[in-house]
Parts: C-alpha cells; structure tokens; sequence
C-alpha cells in the first residue's frame, strides 16, 4: 500500500469512527462538545512545534511556525480549560 | 531522542485518547473524564514530538508561552452567556495553524535543508487545501465573532474596544497585505496579495452585511481560490501564490459568513468547526502525519454531524443557509391585526394561575442569555418545585446562539441536567403541561411554522407549547424574532403575556408567588 493510500484510509476511517462516536452525543452537551473538539483540532500544533523547532531550518519557515505554534496553543490550553469549566457545572441534583 | 515507531505509537495512543474523549462525552456523567482524557492525549502527542527531534527550544517557547496566556486567560476567565462568541473565535485559531503550518512546509520544502528533494503530488495538494480551507475558517470565523460580539455589519455605535478590534484587524490586514506586496517586487501574484488583503479590509469595514453582486463576489472568489490552487500544484516554489491563494480564499471566508443573518448563527459556528478540523486533517496530509489526520477527521465529523442537526431543526438546507437569505416566501400578516387580541398580565395574575397546578414547562430562548436571568429562572424553578409543582425546562435545538447554549447556561445556574428535555420530549407530553413560561423564545414556539406553510419558518418544528393549558410569555415587547414575523401564538386565547425584562419579570413572579 502507497502512503498516500494508507492516510486516506485512516481518514476515511476516522471520519466513519467519528460520526459513530458523535451522534451519541446528547444536545444538552452540544456546547462542551464543540469547544472540546477546538482544542483537539489543535493537534495541528504537531506539525507547528516540528517546523518551529527544526535546527537550521529557514528562518521564514521557523517564523511562520512560531505564530503556529501560539495560534494552536490557544486552542488546546483555552479549549480544553473551558470545556472543563463548562462539563463540571453539569450535575444532577 | 525517540525514534520515529516510538513516536508514533505516541500518536496512536493519543488518536485513541481523542476517540474515547469523544465517546465518554454521551453523557455528563463520563463528559469530565472524556475532557481530561482528551487533554492527556494531547499533552503525549506534544511530549513525543519534542522529544523526536533535536530542537532549537527558543522559537517554541516564544510561541507556547504566547499561545499558553492568551489561551489560558480565556478558558478561565470568559462567561457562560459569552460562549458562541469564544468557540466562533477559537475556530479560526485552528484555521490559522492551518495556513501557517502548511505555509511552513512550502518554504521548508524548498529551503538549503531539504534542497534537491522534490515535493510530492500529495503535500501539494494537501497545502493547497490547508490553505484554501484554512483560510476560510480563519475569516469566517473572525467575522462570526464580529457578529456574535456585535461589532461587524453593525450600524450602531461601537463601544471603544469595538472599534479598537474592528478597525485594528482592518488595518493590520491590509497593511500586512500591501507590505508583503511591494518587498515581493511587482507582478501579477503579489498584486492578487494586495488587493484581497485590501478586500478582505475592506469587506470587515462594512456596516451592512450584504451589498449588491455579493453571491457573485462569492462564487467569483470560490473559482478564484480553485484556479490558484491549480496553478500552486504545478509551481509549489512560489510562495507568493500561496498567500494569494490564502488572501483570495478569505474573501471567501469573510463574505460566505458576513451575509448569514443571527438565526443561522448555530450553523454557522457548527459549520466553521467543522472546517477547522478539516483543516487539521489537511495540513495532516502535508506533512504525513497520521495522528493530525485522525484528529481533524474527528473534529470535522462532529461539525458537520452538529451542522446537520442544527438545520434539521429549522427546516432549512445548508445550502439554503449558506446562498440563500431568509425571508417570508409569502405574505407576512400585520403585526397588528395578529396582535389585536394579546392579554398582558401581571405578577400578581400569574402568581394566581401558577398556584395549584401541577406541571409547568419552562421554553427558554436567547432572550434568556441577554438578560442574564438563568439564576433568577433557577430559584422560579425550585420555588415552584418547593410548592410541589413538577417543573421541567423544554430546549429547542437551535435556542440561543449555538447548540447547546440554553443547556450550559442552565447548567450554570445549577439546574440539573435531567431537567433539561429535548423537543420531542417535551412536545409528546404537552398535553398535560398546565402552564407553559415562555423566557425570550420566539420563533421557535410560533405555530405558524405548522400551520401555515407560506410562512418564512414553515415547516420548522417547534415546541408546541400553544398546546398547554396555559401560555405565559415573558417579553420585552412584541417585538419580532430573527424570522421577522409576528407570532399568533402571543395573541392566543390561552396566552397571556408578562411583558418586561426576564430578569427583573421573574423576580417580580418570585415575588408574587411568596405572597400568595
């Protein structure tokens, strides 16, 4: 299998995993769930940190993955805080 | 330093994490555990790819400490009623990593490290996609905030920070555009840089949100990003074409959500969350990377599923959100002549009627965020439970400005979940609710959307709480919801309205009910 064949799987794959995962999700969690999908769609930072850390990369591409960086660490440190804030007010009384 | 199966079996475990994040979040009881699983599985994802190579730490700490703040502030620090505003931003976040990475990887690609190597087919097209879809969410999702912060395509006076965000990001915008334009000498490319950045400008400046030929500016802009996609795929060591592809996909993004009016808001914030896991998955591609496209896919599935379902409840395509304007297809009655037979009560009335029944139903809409009277709905609700009443709160799925809203601000104000019911729960019970408390809901309770089916909201559903016994609206006015038209529900023989803000009309009932 050629890689470009293997990530498409993946991706197709995960999209199916992830339509299963998410339709069990009730509405009243609709708000939690989309802020907690912000911080993970902040993996991104993965490819920012490899490029903003990389030893002798040009300096343009270091830059550009710098602001990467911070644009993704938003995400993930805000999205992740937020939706724990917001999933503890959740009780049953 | 790890080697590359070590790390990505890192990834694996993560991708993992993210899945069961996802799964445990169906229900609150598990939700917490979900958040914090997610959280790790992002905290190894990041441990793994700093530990794989031999870092220059200097850039990276900039960037985390940076991004560590300004994340940090707002998790903690934003309010409930101002959630929309913060997920509508923070999508764009992720699109802007998108562009940023991918435009990384141009210019690595062709930088003195990896000179000789060319580019795959793959990471060509894959940076194309970044860009284009990476730059819709990143405008889009400015524009969203814009409008759910009420400072663009506004006509009324901005408060100082308004207009400091409003013209700031115009001018930074179209100065970074015309800077980046002329140090690339001149040429065709690098004027379709300062021009869309000028655009871009431009169209954020609006105080309307439509102007004449926008659907043409749209689809103009959407075959624009295409062609120049094409022509990055067969020259990717032009950089100035990415950032054309980049300004001209953002006009894109900014006129594709400016014109979407605060009905559709849920949409569209469902929809741009989506886009930035899309995003995610297409930058996965550009640089081969299995966990980002795990991730994004995921994050893209649940937009999308979200999207659909906030459609689903106001009868409406996505297409027809996204092109068409919403507006009554047939006549719209006189405000008037509907309105002629409306009973307003008082405190004291409702009080009355309020004692001695046995089910109440509580309809909020996003009337009840603007008045911030989710804590006195909170203490209505248990007083009323206190005097032996069976209070439950019926949540239409696009009520407030995304899904979900009602429920968090509830949830806030301590009102337990199992008390929050779904529509068709609630609808299937109606009959027997004795009164139903209308909270700053509008379109969403109107029985024009069943009953006639040449109204802008037919075929809509609703909450039918017209069916109860008896109807209670708390309102301001009688004025208009987003749909535009009067609602006959108001004028109804069991209706009686308590007009006056929620708040201050929830304690004045409190009031009212203590001294019965």
């Amino acid at each position: 299998m050629t890689n470009i064949v293997m990530l498409i799987t993946v991706f197709v794959l995960a999209i199916f995993v992830g339509f299963e995962v998410i339709t069990k999700v009730p509405p009243t969690l609709h708000t939690p769930l989309m802020s907690g999908s912000n911080a993970i769609s902040g993996i991104t930072i993965i490819g920012a940190l490899a490029f903003a850390g990389a030893v002798g990369e040009a300096p343009l591409a270091k830059i550009l993955a710098t602001v990467a960086v911070a644009f993704a660490t938003i995400n993930v440190v805000g999205g992740f805080l937020v939706t724990h804030r917001m999933l503890k007010m959740f009780k049953r009384r | 330093m790890l080697g590359p199966n070590v790390v990505n079996t890192v990834y694996l475990i993560a991708a993992v994490l993210f899945i069961l994040d996802l799964t445990w979040m169906a229900h609150p009881k598990t939700a917490v555990r979900g958040n914090v699983a997610g959280a790790v599985g992002m905290g190894l994802a990041i441990l793994a790819t700093l530990l794989s190579q031999k870092q220059d730490w200097s850039y990276i700490i900039i960037g985390v400490v940076i991004g560590t703040i300004i994340g940090g502030i707002a998790g903690l620090r934003v309010k409930m009623t101002s959630m929309p505003e913060m997920v509508g931003l923070f999508n764009g976040f992720g699109g802007g990593a998108s562009i940023l990475v991918a435009g990384a990887a141009l210019v690595a690609a062709f930088s003195a490290l990896h000179s000789g190597a060319a580019m795959s087919m793959q990471a060509r097209i894959a940076t194309v996609a970044s860009g284009i879809i990476g730059s819709v969410t990143f405008f889009g999702s400015y524009v969203a905030f814009g409008k759910l912060a009420e400072f663009l395509a506004v006509t009324r006076k901005l408060r100082p920070w308004q207009r400091a965000v409003k013209y700031g990001v115009s001018l930074l915008v179209a100065a970074g555009g015309l800077w980046y334009g002329f140090v690339s000498g001149a040429g065709a490319w690098a004027i379709v840089v300062m021009v869309s950045a000028v655009a871009i400008a431009g169209l954020l400046l609006m105080r309307s949100d439509h102007f004449p030929g926008m659907n043409a500016v749209k689809l103009l802009s959407a075959i624009a990003s295409v062609l120049l996609g094409v022509l990055l795929v067969m020259q990717p060591e032009n950089l100035l074409l990415y950032w054309a592809l980049v300004g001209v996909a953002g006009i894109l993004g900014v006129i594709l959500t400016i014109s979407i009016g605060g009905a559709d808001m849920p949409v569209v914030i469902a929809l741009l969350n989506s886009y930035s896991g899309l995003a995610a998955a297409a930058t996965g591609f550009v640089i081969n990377n299995t966990v980002l496209i795990i991730a994004g896919s995921l994050v893209g599935a649940s937009g999308i599923i979200l999207t659909n379902i906030m459609c689903k409840a106001m009868n409406r395509s996505l297409l027809n959100v996204l092109f068409g304007t919403i507006g009554p297809t047939g006549h719209t009655p006189d405000a008037d002549e509907v309105y002629k037979t409306v009973k307003a009560a008082s405190a004291e009335e409702i009080a009355m009627i309020l004692d001695g029944v046995q089910r109440v139903l509580i309809v909020p809409g996003y009337g009840m965020a603007v008045a911030q009277a989710q804590h006195a709905v909170r203490e209505l609700a248990a007083y009323l439970e206190s005097m032996g009443i069976n209070v439950e709160f019926g949540i239409h799925p696009v009520a407030g400005r995304m899904p979900g809203h009602m429920n968090v601000l509830l949830a806030e104000a301590n009102v337990s979940y199992d008390k929050l019911k779904e529509m068709d729960e609630v609808n299937a019970a109606m009959e027997q609710v004795d009164v139903a408390i209308v909270l700053g809901a509008n379109d969403v309770v109107n029985p024009v959307a069943r009953t006639d089916p040449s109204s802008a909201i037919a075929g809509m559903p609703i909450i039918n709480v017209d069916k109860a016994r008896t109807v209670v609206v708390i309102k301001r006015s009688l004025g208009p919801g987003f749909a535009g038209i009067p609602n006959p529900l108001f004028a109804a023989a069991n209706t009686l309205m308590f007009f006056g803000d929620g708040k201050k009309a929830l304690v004045d009932l409190m009031v009212a009910l203590k001294e019965l």
